[in-house]
């Protein structure tokens, strides 16, 4: 057997075994199948929630069935039978817990798998860490460090028990309930999610990170985050998503809700390492999310940077309203799809205020059968007096069965301000390739390093340790995609 | 070291080396001296094992294996290096990480210790300094905008640090301006030793006033016409290829 034809073999073996595919057993309470209004009074009863927040719920779930899926976006997939799907589940209850030592070995063993140092090494690291698994929180670090700086950081519910002032204040005030299909119905059935304040003056001093999993079959992931900063204020927050192997489609609903007040920086990365399916299509998570952020005070600053290789499908738009005068918003990109997966994703960037500025850098890279989109609306209101916006958007591809589309959109209402796009598409060239290898990479290194290469605009944007694992995270990502 | 019997080698229709015989000794000093279109730069593809040849007939050994049936990057694994014409440029990789890339996967190869990336720096700033090459041309991205000159500089500290056994120079030399030439040429002399040997791939006779090679090739129309010692070179600089061929 010539050694082609072993690399060939050896890469197919690894891409048949999804890297973080596996599932903890961890028995989970489950509300019945489907979705109706005695579910969501469940979910909000489950959760011990006010009225309000209920009423709210129901006001959404009532939208959500006047509303239909919309279709405008590249992405292609079955019809979704949202009564055929689980809306709750939790791990099993457990009694109050003092120490992680009492948290469910199956859980912590299955963070290990992941490679995600639990507690001690994340101590060390100053990083806080509010683990999601499935929907409930396990456990919260940290919070007393910044409980003293008046930081709240804790789950969604908990955010609902504690500060329902402040939820109340502003749930809903960035993505409103009827805003569009995917959030609305997140908006009726979310489950849990995380809770950040950050008071005046205060710089929060670490990086605040969420670890998302999706756990239990068929059990769709309808996670909220609400992060706020008052003025002054600054802070770091990571979120990461991996994956157990499944067959069947998960769907994906989450929503995020960035506030920033006077001169107030939120720096939200992500990187979203759901299970994309098979090399066949088949299976994979569907991955609907509605983020979306506001500068509303004057010389404030949002930046969203992300790393998309997993999911199916990914279907996403990590937005930024520039209301403040002088606010700053940006978005960094690198999305890969691989095998059959779909990706539509960009940003819109609504300039209101004076003197907002926006950048947009996004990264596509196509291989397999892959689709990759960027779709990104630049608007400049009519009071956009001197708005600026650069927009780059690029495209590699890999091979010749993949797709990579561009649809920007452009609305200038104001004489003064400046939009600029630039787009480029290439392909890696065999000449590179020849040179990685002769200097000893094997053609999977020799993509990764080629692709990180172009992805670097967007990578140097992620917090140190998250750029680590982006880069290894590109590496599997493009396993197959040469030989 | 290398043992090229009775070698053809096609592109396409064309009949591009038709029987070559080459044998390269470990500490060997070999240049190949040839006009345009004689088959130099396709005998180092072929060597270092590039798409898009047919091998037709003969037989290529290093280091006692069969180089034909090995991966362009298990040759560079097993110490054959090839210091291109034309360095290809990789935008956004930077040349430290894509240097400390490429050592480290040779040594994992060779099951030797991989540097981290103080002890890399350490080993690359040393080379450099031996050398004479800013090392700021290592913080750019690989061969990104980098001067005909600056790209062969690079080849030549790639080479001197992943420390090949058989390293092939094809036309390094060529549009370099005497400062230039003499970098490559510091390079290759401080890098000679006994167990390494060097097949130098040139147009010119200029290359070879500052490397002395110990065997001297003439390459035409895909065979080796005529070998000799160094004064071949300095023969053919006044005859020509054409009182020669």
């Amino acid at each position: 057997m010539s050694i082609d034809v072993e690399t060939k073999k050896t890469v197919k073996s690894i891409t048949e075994k999804y890297k973080y595919g596996f599932t903890t057993d961890i028995g989970s309470d489950k509300a019945p199948k489907g979705l109706n209004e005695d579910i969501v009074k469940l979910i909000s009863a489950k959760k011990k929630e006010p009225k309000w927040l209920l009423d709210w719920r129901l006001k959404a779930f009532k939208a959500w069935k006047k509303m239909e899926e919309p279709n405008w976006s590249m992405v292609k997939f079955p019809k979704i039978n949202y009564q055929d799907a689980y809306y709750y589940s939790v791990p099993k209850p457990k009694k109050k817990l003092k120490s992680l030592n009492e948290v469910d070995p199956a859980i912590l063993s299955t963070y290990e798998k992941l490679g995600i140092p639990l507690e001690e090494q994340k101590r060390l690291t100053g990083v806080a860490v509010d683990y999601v698994f499935d929907s409930t929180s396990v456990a919260t670090t940290f919070k007393d460090q910044l409980a003293k700086l008046g930081i709240i950081f804790c789950s969604f519910s908990e955010g609902v028990q504690s500060h329902p002032e402040l939820i109340k204040k502003y749930l809903g005030s960035v993505i409103p309930y009827t805003d569009n299909f995917f959030a609305t119905l997140n908006s009726a059935v979310f489950s849990d999610g995380t809770f950040v304040y950050i008071p005046s003056g205060v710089k929060c001093p670490m990086e605040l990170s969420t670890y998302f999993r999706i756990n239990a079959e068929n059990t769709g992931q309808f996670e909220r985050t609400l992060i706020i900063a008052e003025k002054d204020s600054y802070v770091s927050y990571l979120e990461g998503c991996t994956a157990p192997m499944r067959d069947e489609n998960q769907l994906h609903a989450a929503c995020v809700e960035l506030i920033t007040f006077d001169n107030a920086e939120i720096k939200y990365s992500t990187v979203q390492n759901w299970y994309p399916g098979d090399e066949n299509g088949k299976g994979g998570i569907y991955n609907f999310v509605t983020k979306r952020g506001i500068c509303r005070g004057n010389n404030s600053k949002i930046s969203w940077t992300q790393v998309e290789t997993g999911s199916a499908i990914t279907w996403k738009y990590p937005s930024c309203i520039l209301l403040g005068d002088n606010s700053i918003g940006k978005f960094y990109s690198v999305a890969i799809t691989n095998n059959f997966q779909q990706a539509d994703t960009g940003t819109k960037m609504i300039h209101i205020g004076k003197n907002t500025k926006s950048t947009i850098i996004s990264k596509g890279i196509s291989t397999g059968k892959g689709q990759n989109t960027y779709r990104g609306l630049v608007r400049m209101g009519p009071k956009a007096t001197n708005g600026r916006n650069f927009t780059q958007c690029d495209s590699l591809l890999i091979g010749d069965k993949c797709g990579a589309h561009t649809v920007p959109y452009i609305e200038v209402k104001n004489q003064s301000a400046k939009v600029e796009h630039e787009a480029t598409t290439s392909k890696i060239s065999d000449d590179q390739m020849f040179y990685c290898r002769q200097r000893g990479l094997d053609q999977e290194n020799a993509v990764s390093l080629i692709v990180n290469g172009f992805c670097k605009e967007v990578l140097r944007e992620l917090p140190m340790e998250f750029a680590v694992e982006a880069q290894k995270l590109l590496g599997i990502s493009l396993e197959g995609s040469v030989g | 070291m290398l043992k090229i019997e009775d070698l053809h080698v096609n592109v396409g229709d064309k009949k591009i080396l038709q029987g070559i015989n080459l044998e390269v000794k470990p500490g060997e000093v070999h240049a190949m001296m040839g006009p345009n279109g004689s088959g130099k730069s396709t005998l180092a593809n072929v060597l270092s094992g590039r798409d898009g040849y047919e091998i037709v007939k003969g037989k290529i050994s290093y280091l006692k294996e069969n180089l034909l049936e090995l991966e362009p990057e298990v040759r560079a694994c097993k110490g054959l290096f090839l210091a291109f014409q034309y360095p290809v440029e990789i935008p956004g990789v930077s040349g430290m990480n894509f240097l400390r890339t490429t050592l480290n996967s040779i040594k994992k190869y060779r099951k030797q210790k991989e540097l981290d990336g103080v002890n890399f720096l350490k080993l690359l700033r040393k080379k450099a300094k031996i050398l004479k090459i800013d090392e700021k041309l290592i913080k750019r991205s690989v061969n990104t905008g980098f001067s005909g000159g600056e790209k062969k500089r690079s080849e030549i500290l790639q080479m001197s640090l992943l420390e090949p056994k058989l390293a092939i120079l094809d036309e390094t030399d060529s549009g370099l301006d005497i400062d230039a030439l003499k970098i490559v040429a510091n390079g290759v002399n401080k890098l000679k030793n006994k167990n390494r040997s060097f097949l130098i791939i040139t147009h010119y006779q200029r290359l070879l006033n500052h490397i002395v090679p110990d065997k001297v090739h003439i390459l035409s129309k895909g065979r080796i016409i005529k070998s000799g010692d160094k004064n071949l070179a300095i023969e053919l600089e006044k005859k020509g290829y054409e009182g020669l061929v």
